[in-house]
C-alpha cells in the first residue's frame, strides 16, 4: 500500500478534531458562565472548568502511553510504539495547559503564582518526565524506543503520587475529592468541559498516531525505492 | 559585670499595627484587591493558544509528509 492511501482518513480526523474544538469553544463558556459562584473564591474558581479537565486529559494520555509502552516492550509491536509516542506528546500539551492555568488561579486564591508544595512539585516532575520522553525520542537515535518505553513506565508509576499528594501531605492545593462533591449547578459545566477535553484528546491522538504511521510508511517506501 | 539599665521604651515603628482579626474581602482597600476576570480570561486564552499552536505544528508535519510523498512518487517506477 502506498502511503498516500492514508490521506482521506487524515482529512476526516482533522474535520472531526476541528468540529469538537468548535463545539467546546462555543458552548463551554456559556455553561461555565451559568454555573454558580463558589462561596469563598468567587469568579476565579471558574478556572477549575479548564484546569481540572486538562489534567484529566493528561492522566488519560499517560495511561495510554504507559499501557502502549508495556505492549511494545512485551511484543515489539510498532503500532504500540506509535501510539505511545503520540500519547507522550499529548501528555506534554495537556500538562502545559494545567501547569499554566493553575498558577493563574493560585495568584488570586493563594496570593502566589507558584508554591513548591507536594502537589505542584510532583505534577511538575511528572510533566518533566514526559518532556524527557519526547526529547529522548527526538534526539535519542536508533534504539531509543525501548529506553523511552521504560521512561513512560516510570512516568505512569508517578501518577498515583501526584493524584494522592494533596491527601497524604499538607499542601495548599485542594484535595481531588472536590470533584466528587461539586454542587449540582456546577456539574453540567464541568462534565461538558471534561468531555470536550477528552474528545479533543481523542481526535488529536488519532491524528498524531496516523501521522506517525504515515511517516513510517514513507520511510519504508523510501527504502524499497532505493532497492529498485 | 554590667549594671542593668532601666527598661528602655520600644523604638517607634512605622509599620502598621498587627492585625489579629478577619477582614472580609469586600472591605479590603482597593490597592489590595486583585481582579479575577483578567486571570480567568488569561487561563481561557492559554487553553486555546496551546491547542492552536499544537494543531498548527501537527498540520505543518502533515504537509511535510505530503511533500515527501510527492518526492517519493517521482522516484518510483510507473505502475504497469
Amino acid at each position: 500500500m502506498l502511503p498516500g492511501d492514508h490521506r482521506p482518513m487524515l482529512q476526516r480526523s482533522f474535520v472531526f478534531m476541528l468540529l469538537t474544538g468548535f463545539a467546546l469553544v462555543t458552548a463551554a463558556p456559556l455553561l461555565i458562565a451559568a454555573a454558580p459562584y463558589e462561596s469563598t473564591m468567587g469568579l476565579i474558581q471558574k478556572i477549575f472548568y479548564f484546569h481540572v479537565p486538562s489534567w484529566i486529559a493528561m492522566f488519560t494520555a499517560i495511561t495510554v502511553c504507559g499501557v502502549a509502552s508495556v505492549r511494545y516492550l512485551a511484543t515489539r509491536s510498532r503500532s504500540a510504539d506509535r501510539l505511545a509516542v503520540s500519547a507522550a506528546e499529548l501528555t506534554v500539551v495537556f500538562g502545559l495547559i494545567g501547569l499554566l492555568t493553575g498558577p493563574l488561579w493560585g495568584r488570586k486564591a493563594w496570593g502566589h503564582y507558584w508554591q513548591w508544595d507536594a502537589k505542584l512539585t510532583t505534577a511538575l516532575v511528572l510533566w518533566l518526565i514526559f518532556v524527557s520522553y519526547n526529547l529522548l525520542r527526538r534526539f535519542g537515535g536508533p534504539g531509543s524506543e525501548r529506553l523511552a518505553a521504560g521512561v513512560a513506565l516510570f512516568g505512569m508509576a508517578n501518577v498515583p503520587f501526584v493524584y494522592w499528594s494533596a491527601h497524604i501531605w499538607r499542601t495548599v492545593h485542594p484535595k481531588t475529592s472536590v470533584v466528587m462533591t461539586l454542587g449540582p449547578g456546577m456539574r453540567p459545566a464541568f462534565y461538558w468541559s471534561a468531555f470536550g477535553f477528552l474528545l479533543i484528546f481523542g481526535a488529536l491522538l488519532g491524528a498524531r498516531t496516523r501521522l506517525e504511521a504515515l511517516r513510517a510508511s514513507i520511510d519504508e517506501a523510501y527504502l524499497s525505492a532505493e532497492d529498485i | 559585670m554590667y549594671a542593668q539599665s532601666p527598661a528602655a521604651p520600644p523604638p517607634a515603628s512605622t509599620a502598621p499595627p498587627a492585625q489579629d482579626e478577619f477582614v472580609p474581602i469586600s472591605e479590603l482597600p482597593a490597592d489590595e484587591k486583585l481582579p479575577a476576570a483578567p486571570l480567568l480570561i488569561a487561563a481561557y486564552a492559554v487553553v486555546w493558544i496551546v491547542l492552536a499552536v499544537y494543531v498548527w505544528t501537527l498540520w505543518k508535519r502533515f504537509l511535510r509528509a505530503e511533500q515527501d510523498l510527492k518526492q517519493l512518487a517521482g522516484r518510483l517506477p510507473p505502475a504497469r
